[in-house]
C-alpha cells in the first residue's frame, strides 16, 4: 500500500473513531442522567466516613446524601458507553497506528499526529485509571472532549505526511514528545475531576447543582482522585521538560533559552506544583485547588492550540 | 540526645511550615494576643511569613503569570530580530513594554525578584527542615496509642499461640516490609517511608541547585557563531569568530585554541510531489579537528548530534553555497578572489549573497548576487531554483553597484548587507544594463569597463554554532535528582503501622491499625495484607 492510501485509511479510522465516541457521550449521559433519577428514589442513609490525616484522625463531614455511596454500579447505559468507549478507542487507535506506518515514523511530528495521538492517550488514560479506581462517571467529559478535539484536529490541521526536518529525527522526539502527550492525558482526566468536584461541593453546600451529579462521588473523594491523577501527569511533565531540555541541547546547542514553547512548558509546570502546594496549604485545599488543576489543563491546551498556531518560535512544527 | 529516646507521637514527623495543612493549627487568635514586637520580633515574623506555605504557593503563582509576557512578545535573548520588528511595526507600544522591561521578560528585575524570593524562601524552608528529619532518622518509632479502633483500617484477629511468639513474629513481618520497628509493651509500633521527606528535601535541594548551577555556567560561558567555508580552517580565538556572546566573568583565557576544517558537505533531500518543494533529511559535515597538541583527526557533524572539542560543543547550525568568484580590474590585477557564503532562502537553496571589492578598482564595488543551484527562467523573466542540487547548469547572478560602500567610517558593518545609499546601480533592474549572468566558468566585463568578473565554481560553507558551559552537567545531575526525588516523594507512602497482642482465651487476640502520614490512598488494604501475613505465619510456625 502507498503512503497515501494508509494514510486515507488512517484518517478514516479517526473519523470512525470519533463517530463512536460520539455515541458513547449520548449512552454516558444517558446513564448519568438515569442513575440521578435512580440516587434521588433511593436517598441511602447518611454515611460518615473517618479518615485519619494530619497529626490526628479527622471525621470527615457527612457527605449528602445522593453522593454518600461509591458510584452506583453502571446500569445498561453505562456498560454500553463503556463498551463504546473501548471500541471508539481501539479504532482510533488503529488509525494512529496506520499513520504512523504510513509515515514510517512515531506519530506525532505535527500537529495533527500530536492531536491524534493526545486524543487516544487521554482516551487511554481514563480506560487504564478504570482498571485501578472507578471513574466511569467521567466518561461523557473524556468521550465529549475527545470527539470535539478530534473534529477540530481533523478539520483544521490535517497536513499529509512529509518527511521530518533534520532537527526533529532524534529519538528524543519519540520520548519527550510522547511523555508530554501521556502528562496530557492524565492532566486532561485530573481537570475533569477537579471539575466535577467544584459543581459536587456546591451541591453539598446545598447550593444548586445538577441531578446529573447524583451519580458522582462526594468532592473530597474527587478531589483525591484528581491530585493522584495530577500528580502522575507532574511527574510525565517534569520528565517532559527535563528531556526537551537535553533534546534542546542537542539540537539547538543550548538547553534552555525562553522560547515560546519552552516558557509555556515552564508555565505548566508551575502551575500544577502550585496546584501541588496549595493542596497542603491550609486555606487553599478543596476549591482554591481544584481552581489551579483546571487553570493548569487550559494552560495545557493553550500551550497546544495558540501557541503552536499563533506564536512563533523554534518549536515551529505545527506544519500548517 | 540519645537517640533511642522516646519522643512523642508527631515529633518524627517531618516538620511543616505552620500553614502546612498537617502542622497544628494555631489556637485562634494566636497572631492578635501576641506581645509586642521588637525588631528581632519583627524580622521573625517577617521570616515566618517568608517561609510559610502561602508565600510559597503565591510566588509560585505569580511566576508562571509573570514568565506569560515573555512568550507574547520576542524576547531580545531568543528572537533579537523580532524586537526590532516589533519596534518598527508598534512604535508606541514599544516604548511602554520596553521601559517596563518586557522584551528581556526573564533577566527583567521584576521576574528576577520574583525568582529570588522564591528562592531565598526555599532555603528558608529547606534547612530547617533538613535538620529535623535528620533528627527524625534516628529517633524511634511513636508510642502505640492506647485504642487502635479509632485508626485506619482497623482489624481484629485471634491465632492459637502465647504473646511472645505473636509479638516476635510482628517485629519480623515488619522489619521484612521495610519498617522500622520498637516494642512497646505486648504492641509493635512501627514506621516506614520516611523516604517521602528525604525525597521531598532532595527535589527542592535540587531546584536551588539548578538554579545555582546555572547562573554560574551562564558567568563563565560563552556561544558565539562562525561560517565556515569548505577547505578553510577555524581556529578558536576571539577574532574567529562571526559573533561572540562571553557570560559576564568570562576571560579570554578561557578559549581552548582547538581547530577545525571543513572538508565535505553532503545534503540528502527528498521531493514532496504535493509542494514540489524538496525537504531536507539529512545534513552531514565531514570535518577534520585538532586539539591543542595532537593531530588532525575526522570526525562527523550533524545537526542532532553536536562534536565536543575542548570542551567547547559545535553545532550545525545552517549550510549554503558559498559561489567562488574572482574580480579584475582593467589592467588584468586580481581585486578580489574567493569563496562567498550566500544565504538559503529557499528549501530549494536559490541563495542570496553580498560581494565587495572595496581595493584594486577604479571605483568601490558593490556587488549583490542571487545564486540558483538548478536554475529555472520563469515567464517574467526572473529566475528560480527547482532543487537544492547543483550542476553544470548552475547561475549566478549579479546585480552590480559602484560608489562608497561605507567601509572605511570604522563602524561595524554587516557582511551580508549592502548599504546602497552611497551606490549607483550600474548593472541591474534599475540599470542601463541588465543584471549579469554566469555559469561556472564564465568570465564578464564590469560595466564602465572597470574590469571582469569570473565565476569560478562554489563550494559548500557551514554555520557553526559554539557553545561552552563549564556547569552544564552539574544542571544535568540536578535535573536528575529532580525527578528522582520528585517520583520518590510523590510515590513513596509513608504510614505508621501498629500490631498489639493480648493474651485470651485458646490463645491470643491480635490487632492491627495504620495511621497515613500525607496522601496515602492503599493504607487499608495495606493494613489487610499486613494482618492476614501475620496471622498466617503463626499458624505454621516457624522455625528460627
Ligand atoms: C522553586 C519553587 C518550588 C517548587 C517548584 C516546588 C515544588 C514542589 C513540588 C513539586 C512538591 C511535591 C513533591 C514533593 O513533595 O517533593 C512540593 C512539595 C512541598 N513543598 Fe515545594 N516547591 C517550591 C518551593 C517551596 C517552598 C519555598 C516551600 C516552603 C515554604 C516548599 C514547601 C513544600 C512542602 C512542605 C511540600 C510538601 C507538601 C506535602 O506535604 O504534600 N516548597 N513542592
Amino acid at each position: 500500500m502507498t503512503t497515501a492510501t494508509l494514510a486515507a485509511y488512517s484518517l478514516l479510522a479517526v473519523y470512525s473513531g470519533a463517530a463512536i465516541y460520539v455515541l458513547a457521550f449520548i449512552a454516558y449521559v444517558v446513564d448519568l442522567s438515569g442513575r440521578s433519577r435512580e440516587a434521588l428514589a433511593a436517598r441511602p442513609a447518611v454515611s460518615s466516613a473517618t479518615t485519619a490525616e494530619g497529626s490526628g484522625a479527622v471525621v470527615a463531614p457527612p457527605a449528602p446524601p445522593a453522593a454518600a455511596s461509591a458510584p452506583a454500579r453502571a446500569g445498561k447505559a453505562g456498560r454500553i458507553a463503556f463498551a463504546l468507549t473501548v471500541l471508539g478507542f481501539a479504532v482510533h487507535v488503529l488509525g494512529v497506528v496506520l499513520r504512523g506506518v504510513a509515515a514510517a515514523r512515531a506519530p506525532w511530528a505535527n500537529m495533527f499526529e500530536f492531536a491524534i495521538t493526545g486524543v487516544a492517550v487521554i482516551v487511554g488514560v481514563y480506560l487504564a485509571v478504570n482498571i485501578f479506581r472507578n471513574v466511569r462517571y467521567l466518561g461523557a467529559y473524556i468521550t465529549g472532549l475527545a470527539a470535539l478535539l478530534l473534529m477540530l484536529s481533523t478539520l483544521n490541521v490535517y497536513i499529509d505526511v512529509v518527511p521530518l526536518p533534520p532537527a526533529l529525527q532524534s529519538g528524543w522526539l519519540v520520548i519527550h514528545v510522547f511523555v508530554a502527550i501521556l502528562g496530557t492525558g492524565f492532566f486532561a482526566l485530573g481537570a475533569g475531576l477537579s471539575i466535577a468536584q467544584l459543581l459536587q461541593a456546591r451541591r453539598e453546600a446545598g447550593g444548586a447543582g445538577s441531578r446529573l451529579l447524583a451519580g458522582f462521588p462526594a468532592s473530597e473523594a474527587l478531589e483525591n482522585t484528581a491530585y493522584r491523577v495530577n500528580v502522575i501527569g507532574f511527574a510525565f511533565w517534569t520528565f517532559t521538560l527535563i528531556a526537551g531540555a537535553i533534546w534542546a541541547e542537542f539540537a539547538w546547542g543550548r538547553y534552555w533559552g525562553w522560547d515560546t514553547k519552552e516558557v509555556w512548558t515552564f508555565i505548566i509546570w508551575v502551575v500544577y506544583a502550585g496546584y501541588i502546594h496549595a493542596r497542603a496549604t491550609r486555606g487553599w485545599r478543596g476549591a482554591p485547588s481544584a481552581w489551579l488543576s483546571i487553570v493548569g489543563f487550559v494552560a495545557v491546551l493553550f500551550n497546544f492550540t495558540v501557541v503552536n498556531l499563533f506564536f512563533k518560535g523554534l518549536h515551529a512544527y505545527a506544519g500548517v | 540526645m540519645s537517640p533511642k529516646k522516646a519522643r512523642t507521637v508527631g515529633s518524627g514527623d517531618p516538620l511543616r511550615p505552620s500553614d502546612h495543612i498537617d502542622a497544628p493549627e494555631a489556637p485562634a487568635g494566636a497572631d492578635i494576643a501576641q506581645p509586642k514586637l521588637g525588631v528581632v520580633g519583627y524580622l521573625r515574623f517577617f521570616w515566618r511569613q517568608l517561609t510559610s506555605m502561602r508565600t510559597a504557593l503565591v510566588l509560585l503563582l505569580l511566576l508562571a503569570l509573570a514568565a506569560v509576557p515573555g512568550s507574547l512578545v520576542p524576547q531580545r535573548s531568543s528572537d533579537p530580530n523580532g524586537v526590532i520588528q516589533y519596534e518598527r511595526e508598534n512604535p508606541e507600544a514599544f516604548q511602554v513594554l520596553d521601559a517596563l522591561g518586557v522584551f528581556s521578560t526573564f533577566s527583567s528585575p521584576w521576574f528576577s525578584a520574583i525568582y529570588l524570593l522564591l528562592f531565598v524562601s526555599l532555603v528558608g524552608c529547606i534547612l530547617p527542615r533538613t535538620k529535623h528529619h535528620i533528627d527524625a532518622l534516628r529517633a524511634r518509632p511513636p508510642k502505640t496509642p492506647a485504642r487502635l479502633a479509632r485508626l485506619v483500617g482497623y482489624t481484629e484477629r485471634t491465632a492459637g499461640t502465647d504473646v511472645e511468639t505473636a509479638v516476635a513474629e510482628a517485629r519480623r513481618v515488619l522489619r521484612g516490609a521495610g519498617y522500622r520497628v520498637e516494642r512497646y509493651g505486648d504492641s509493635i509500633s512501627a514506621e516506614r517511608g520516611y523516604l517521602r521527606e528525604t525525597g521531598n528535601l532532595v527535589f527542592h535541594t535540587s531546584l536551588v541547585g539548578v538554579l545555582v548551577a546555572v547562573g554560574i555556567g551562564g558567568g563563565y560561558g560563552y556561544n558565539g557563531q562562525r561560517v565556515v567555508i569548505e577547505d578553510t580552517a577555524f581556529t578558536n580565538s576571539l577574532a574567529s569568530y562571526d559573533s561572540f556572546n562571553p557570560g559576564r566573568f568570562f576571560t579570554e583565557t578561557a578559549l581552548e585554541p582547538f581547530s577545525l576544517r571543513l572538508d565535505e558537505f553532503e545534503g540528502s533531500y527528498q521531493l514532496d510531489p504535493a509542494t514540489g518543494v524538496y525537504q531536507p533529511i539529512d545534513f552531514t559535515a565531514h570535518l577534520s579537528t585538532r586539539e591543542p597538541g595532537g593531530e588532525w583527526t575526522d570526525a562527523d557533524l550533524k545537526v542532532n548530534s553536536p562534536l565536543e572539542i575542548g570542551g567547547t560543543k559545535v553545532y550545525l547550525l545552517s549550510n549554503g553555497f558559498a559561489p567562488v568568484v574572482t574580480v579584475r580590474g582593467a589592467d588584468g590585477e586580481v581585486a578580489f578572489s574567493g569563496p562567498v557564503a550566500f544565504i538559503p532562502q529557499d528549501n530549494n537553496l536559490r541563495s542570496l549573497g553580498v560581494i565587495k571589492v572595496p581595493d584594486g578598482l577604479d571605483d568601490q564595488l558593490g556587488l549583490l548576487g542571487f545564486f540558483y543551484p538548478d536554475p529555472l527562467q520563469l515567464t517574467d523573466g526572473t529566475y528560480t531554483s527547482m532543487s537544492p542540487y547543483p550542476g553544470e547548469g548552475s547561475l549566478l547572478t549579479l546585480t552590480v553597484y559602484r560608489g562608497d560602500l561605507g567601509l572605511d567610517d570604522g563602524v561595524a558593518v554587516n557582511a551580508y548587507s549592502l548599504d546602497t545609499d552611497e551606490l549607483t546601480q550600474i548593472a541591474g533592474p534599475n540599470a542601463e544594463l541588465p543584471a549579469l549572468e554566469l555559469t561556472q566558468g564564465d568570465t564578464v566585463e564590469l560595466p564602465d569597463g572597470l574590469g571582469t568578473i569570473s565565476f569560478e565554481g562554489y563550494k559548500r560553507f557551514i554555520g557553526i554554532e559554539f557553545h561552552h558551559d563549564p556547569t552544564e552537567n552539574w544542571v544535568l545531575v540536578f535535573a536528575i535528582t529532580i525527578l528522582g526525588g520528585l517520583l520518590v516523594s510523590l510515590f513513596v507512602p509513608r504510614r505508621r503501622m501498629w500490631i498489639k497482642a493480648a493474651a485470651a482465651e485458646g490463645g491470643v487476640r491480635l490487632e492491627y491499625a495504620g495511621l497515613a502520614r500525607g496522601e496515602d490512598p492503599g493504607l487499608e488494604a495495606a493494613v489487610a495484607e499486613l494482618a492476614d501475613k501475620h496471622t498466617a505465619r503463626l499458624q505454621t510456625p516457624n522455625v528460627g
